[in-house]
């Protein structure tokens, strides 16, 4: 069967554990991997894996994207690099699945958004955080029940699946994710906080979400909505499990949940690497399942 | 007479008071204005350098998580800064809670000094902070917390990043209440090897185990030049080190704090201790964490998940001891509770 042809820029910790996810898909291929250090061991590893490496960044690949047939890139850089990769690769056509904290285009959380975002044929959707993979469908499971005045999440991590990207930038996975609660989880105000915990052996990436409603709780309507959304995330995120909860106090709910990995290429106490390459990949296979039936078809963007 | 105590003679120690946020934590976060600034003025008043003030959490406290405070930090700091006739404002803040836009907004209320805290093995998490602070031109200190979960040398490296950062002054923080003179002094002494000569290095006690005292006298013998304490211990866990007990204890040993010891006996006797809900002092609980080595600001917490859920909070403070969690984990703590009850069959799993 055909497949849709992708191409991963940045060779870190998420770009590498993209590749796994992607070679299992149905509909994607992972074809070039990008990166800037010709030395990095990510570009290595892309290479025994069977890909197309460049080090020259974005610019290394863009002669090579209507030559293979790139229709969909991953970009797994940074924030500040992201504006202008986008731009590039859009202007051939290519659609983004930004996992950068830039969010210049729409924010997606599969469940919750995603049919929405590919029936309009986006062509640049960001993965908000993996804290945000985590969280906002139990804010939207709350919220598409009864109105949420405030959703506050609060994401531990184990300390070695953090990368340095994220610890030099903190804040802007704690905006970014805050905004994604209101923005999609539907609640009026949201906040997120992240603690990294340095514990051995590393603890598995815990999430709590606490929402206050404006009303009292429909108690038995909330349970049933957050155990059938925790069941939609478990589809493409198996290690997705609730713990304790859901318990109310007042017009206060908190769910208490565990994020388990693949152990694809971190192990799998790094739920959070998981859960963002799992959302991206499921983002991209909705994307690519449109293309492939002719339903949907990506135009080169405009030169602004 | 005492003629034995000669080799602190003369130091100088700058003290940082605690009371009005670490001691946030101690009274549920429910401290009013009028007590903050009669507080802070009053500490003003016994010379007291440096005063933190605001949520028990810093920055961004105010959460489910933490607790909600009567006043936002703006509302504390402007309510406090105007009034002080020499004591600078501090603020906390711990990077993944508060912001940098916090900061900004702390900075514009008067703030001019910042705790940037971070665990003790994270402090690459800080470095936007600490720069940031520094640009605004604020007095920056890195802030190690649960310090006794990190060995000597690698707890130096961390403070050694902060200092790159901007950091002026690298604390060791107790947040457990956990340590012994002995591991305070190795701990100083690592720092001091690889600081900067001109980088301060501070220590922040809990009095747990009831060593705040002995703890901060050993961090200065090593070369420590800043304490955190709070009057009257007012602070999470059995309370910060006694401020009033250690400014006298320095009296004796020639230590200049530059503090007026009787001005904040009359402080914590006459308006700190009648403001507490609970005596802060060493009970089973706050002994616990020291005792386990865990992070002070659960105590409240556990006790509350353990009246809801059948389980002494003991066990609950063991277990999270156990299960190595760290400050800011505070979910955790209903958390494990439940996970508890449900072993003991006190609890059923939810079912649609």
């Amino acid at each position: 069967m055909k497949k849709i042809r992708c191409a991963l820029i940045g060779s870190g910790n998420i770009g590498t554990d993209l590749i796994y996810k992607i070679q299992r898909s149905p509909w994607l291929e992972p074809v070039w991997m990008v990166g800037i250090d010709p030395e990095s061991e990510g570009l290595a590893r892309a290479r025994d894996m069977g890909l197309k490496t460049t080090a020259l960044g974005v610019d290394g690949l863009l002669p090579h994207v209507l030559e293979d047939n790139i229709q969909i890139a991953f970009d797994a850089t940074s924030a500040y690099v992201h504006a202008e990769n986008s731009r590039k690769l859009n202007e051939l056509g290519v659609m983004m699945i930004d996992l950068t904290p830039a969010a210049i285009g729409p924010l997606c959380v599969p469940p919750v958004n995603l049919r929405a975002l590919a029936d309009k044929v986006e062509m640049n959707v960001n993965m908000i955080s993996c804290a945000g993979q985590a969280t906002i469908p139990i804010v939207y499971a709350i919220s598409r029940i009864q109105s949420v005045a405030y959703g506050e999440i609060v994401a531990s991590l184990a300390s070695k699946s953090v990368g340095p990207g994220t610890r030099a930038n903190l804040d802007e996975f704690t905006y970014t994710t805050s905004n994604a609660i209101q923005v999609v989880g539907g609640a009026r105000k949201g906040k997120a906080l992240a603690i990294i915990n340095p514990a051995e052996p590393p603890m598995m990436m815990r999430n709590t979400i606490s929402c206050l409603t404006d009303d009292v709780p429909d108690q038995a309507r909330i349970t049933e909505s957050i155990l059938q959304m925790i069941v939609e995330v478990q589809k493409y995120v198996p290690g997705y499990r609730l713990v304790n909860g859901p318990i109310f106090d007042d017009k206060k709910v908190s769910v208490f949940m565990e994020v388990a990995g693949l152990g694809d290429y971190l192990p799998r106490y790094a739920g959070n690497l998981d859960i963002m390459t799992a959302a991206a990949t499921r983002t991209a296979e909705m994307f690519a399942e449109e293309i492939i039936a002719g339903k949907i078809q990506l135009k080169p963007m405009e030169l602004a | 007479m005492m003629s034995e105590i000669q080799s602190l003679q003369g130091r100088k120690v700058i003290i940082h008071d605690m009371s009005l946020r670490d001691g946030m934590h101690a009274k549920r976060e429910q401290m009013t204005l009028e007590q903050m600034v009669s507080v802070a003025t009053a500490l003003d008043d016994a010379g007291v350098p440096l005063i933190q003030v605001t949520h028990g959490g810093g920055l961004g406290g105010n959460s489910l998580q933490h607790g909600f405070a009567l006043h936002s930090n703006e509302e504390y700091l402007q309510a406090v800064v105007p009034k002080m006739k020499q004591a600078k404002i501090s603020v906390l803040l711990i990077p993944g809670l508060g912001t940098m836009k916090e900061l900004q907004s702390a900075y514009d209320c008067g703030a001019r000094s910042v705790h940037v805290a971070t665990h003790c093995t994270e402090a690459d998490t800080s470095p936007q902070h600490i720069a940031f602070a520094r640009k605004l031109g604020m007095d920056t200190s890195g802030f190690l917390m649960m310090a006794h979960l990190n060995n000597p040398e690698d707890l130096a490296k961390q403070g050694k990043l902060m200092e790159s950062y901007g950091a002026q002054t690298v604390y060791i923080t107790d947040s457990a209440g956990y340590m012994l003179p002995e591991h305070v002094k190795s701990r100083v002494a690592a720092l001091r090897s690889v600081l900067k000569p001109e980088t301060e290095i501070g220590f922040h006690g809990h009095h747990n185990l009831g060593m705040g005292i002995a703890n901060s006298i050993a961090a200065i013998e090593e070369g420590a030049g800043r304490i955190d304490a709070s009057v009257a211990g007012l602070g999470a866990g059995a309370g910060n080190t006694p401020l009033e007990v250690f400014v006298a204890v320095c009296e004796r040993m020639g230590i200049d704090t530059g503090c007026d010891l009787f001005k904040l006996m009359d402080l914590a006797e006459d308006i700190i201790v009648p403001m507490m809900e609970h005596m802060v002092r060493v009970d089973r609980a706050s002994l616990t964490l020291g005792y386990a080595g865990v992070y002070s600001t659960f105590l409240l917490h556990a006790k509350r998940a353990s009246a809801r859920f059948g389980i002494p909070a003991r066990d609950i403070l063991i277990e999270l001891g156990r299960k190595k969690m760290i400050g800011g984990q505070e979910d955790m703590i209903v958390d494990t509770a439940m996970t508890m009850a449900k072993d003991r069959g006190l609890l059923n799993e939810v079912t649609a």
